[in-house]
């Protein structure tokens, strides 16, 4: 399984309900859903991974983030989990809240553009970057609003977001990013994890 | 149109209150199974047919000779598998393939017709929940279907929340749309426009009303295909001629199919249970049953839902599945739901559509491991 998503489950208690906001084949929810007991739920667009999941036992539904989410209540689970798809978008922002409405507390995950490879890709080459995290060309990326480490913490912080916890990701490790880090962690982490809630 | 000595019936003695007011005793259901019920009596699947269904799943149906209406579905390791689950399917009552319906006699011996009382939904599955006392299971694997049969799904949790494990509506509704009614309704005049209908009094098999039953099956056939799925099987292909023959016979093919349907329908079915049957459909309304709120109707049940529709299927559409999706995820119910991609229409459920075999066969044998 993805460091990742070792991460992402470290930060989850057991016995809690869970969603996962475009779970894809479910390899996430398996884990939370094995390990740590915890009641799941996915929303996934893709019909083939939808019968991906369903092979593995998983409660899946079909769906779109974007017009999706409103079906669910207030606070109806403990924690929304989205995994490097916030940047897919074509609203980040409503997705954002709805996540916040709907889970207590949300875990979201962003590639970051501002890792160090990113910058040189385009500073030296002059091309869009292609990075393990960012694998596809410009013209066919499902990224449409790609956001640094910095921009992210920037803008929960200026929407009264509050931020339990930050990491930087970096292939196997994992650290906290604070105010004192953050432009250190920007540089070097290709990947990160927000805890955050409203 | 019955051959009795293949129908199994089980003669309810308890009185049932229809939702019309009558009430109905000592009246039969027929069903048949299919697997075998294990020790723990934890495996049974009951399965609800659809409009023009029997309780003859899968193998060759004995009273038609032909292929049962779910063969594809259900059977030794098909996606309900028989080695593993006991399957039980019961002729709706108004049916006419042994259950209680408008063929039957009333109790001065003279055949009801119209004079049998109005069904819902709601009875018929009221009707077959005497199944489960009689195989004495207190819950039941699994309730699916589709079309009607999902129907029936929907009523059953709700009027027995704690009666299934998992519940599996397949191309369906909660509520019957104006479209739906307009189509059935169509059917209906086409029966009581035939005159050797009668107003329902019609008795031997040679002065059916054929004709009216037959066009109100032609019509009806549209509706559970796609039109891509028509233009590719007939396109404007010819019948067995070169050339147009300017008359009225039937000159392209898709003309002799639906009227080779409409033959084949008249052989097995009643023409009185057809309007019957609709007419329980058209009724159909779940939520109004709940004051206008679907979720008030699943709130009880701890059943593990999962919802399957199908992209070309235009009678029951993608969103009229999805808002039984939406219901019981406002209650926070354990709810999947897939819309499988298939040019096949609503018939598609009744067919061979991969994904949605495996689908099946998945959440049914993932849940049962997890019993």
């Amino acid at each position: 399984m993805k460091n990742e998503f070792q991460v992402i489950a470290d930060l989850i208690e057991k016995d809690k309900k869970v969603l996962d906001v475009g779970c894809a084949d479910g390899t996430l929810m398996k884990f939370l859903k094995d390990n740590k007991n915890i009641n799941i739920r996915g929303l996934e667009i893709s019909k083939e991974r939808v019968q991906e999941c369903i092979a593995k036992g998983l409660t899946v539904i079909e769906g779109n983030a974007e017009k999706d989410l409103k079906q669910f209540p207030d606070k109806s689970f403990d924690y929304v989990v989205l995994s490097q798809t916030l940047q897919a978008f074509l609203n980040p922002e409503l997705v954002l809240d709805e996540l916040l409405r709907v889970g207590k507390k949300a875990i979201v995950t962003i590639p970051n553009f501002g890792y160090w490879k990113v910058r040189f890709h385009l500073l030296l080459k002059g091309t869009m970057p292609v990075t393990k995290t960012l694998p596809d060309e410009w013209y066919n990326t499902p990224n449409l609003h790609m956001c640094t480490i910095k921009d992210f913490f920037h803008f929960v912080e200026s929407r009264d977001i509050k931020i339990f916890k930050s990491l930087a990701l970096n292939n196997l490790n994992s650290s906290i990013i604070n105010e004192g880090n953050l432009g250190v962690k920007n540089l070097f982490a290709d990947l990160g994890i927000f805890l955050i809630e409203k | 149109m019955n051959t009795e000595k293949n129908i199994k019936t089980l003669i309810v003695k308890k009185p049932l209150k229809l939702d019309c007011g009558k009430t109905i005793k000592d009246f039969p259901i027929a069903y048949e199974t299919y697997g075998s019920l294990n020790s723990k009596k934890d495996n049974a699947i009951l399965v609800f047919h659809a409009l023009t269904g029997d309780q003859f799943v899968t193998g060759i149906n004995p009273v038609t000779n032909k292929e049962g209406w779910w063969s594809y579905a259900v059977g030794p390791d098909k996606a309900i598998d028989t080695n593993k689950y006991f399957v039980i399917c019961s002729n709706v009552i108004g049916g006419c393939m042994g259950s209680y319906g408008p063929s039957h006699k009333d109790p001065d011996q003279k055949i009801f017709g119209t004079n049998f009382p109005v069904i819902t939904i709601n009875d018929m599955v009221n009707a077959q929940y005497n199944l489960l006392d009689h195989f004495g299971i207190d819950k039941l694997f699994s309730i699916t279907g589709g079309s009607m049969g999902g129907m029936q799904v929907l009523q059953f949790i709700s009027n027995f929340p704690d009666k299934s494990k998992t519940v599996i509506p397949i191309a369906t509704t909660s509520s019957h749309s104006a479209q739906n009614i307009a189509f059935n309704e169509l059917g209906r005049q086409a029966i009581t426009a035939d005159s050797n209908w009668k107003d329902g009094n019609y008795t031997s098999n040679d002065t059916n009303p054929g004709k009216g039953l037959a066009v109100a099956r032609m019509a009806a056939h549209i509706t559970y295909l796609s039109k891509k799925g028509l233009q590719e099987k007939f396109g404007r292909k010819l019948q067995e001629r070169e050339d147009l023959k300017f008359g009225f016979d039937a000159d392209f093919q898709i003309e002799s199919y639906l009227r080779y349907q409409g033959s084949v329908f008249v052989d097995r079915f009643d023409a009185n249970s057809y309007l019957y049957i609709t007419r329980a459909m058209d009724y159909f309304d779940l939520a109004k049953q709940f004051n206008g709120n679907l979720s008030e109707a699943f709130k009880n049940t701890n059943a593990k839902f999962f919802i399957i529709s199908f992209t070309s299927d235009w009678l029951y559409p993608t969103q009229e599945n999805k808002d039984i999706v939406i219901a019981l995820n406002s209650i926070g119910a354990d709810v999947g739901f897939v819309e499988i991609e298939s040019d096949k229409g609503h018939d598609s459920f009744l067919l061979d559509v991969t994904d949605f075999l495996s689908a099946l066969k998945n959440f049914l044998d993932k849940s049962y491991e997890e019993n």
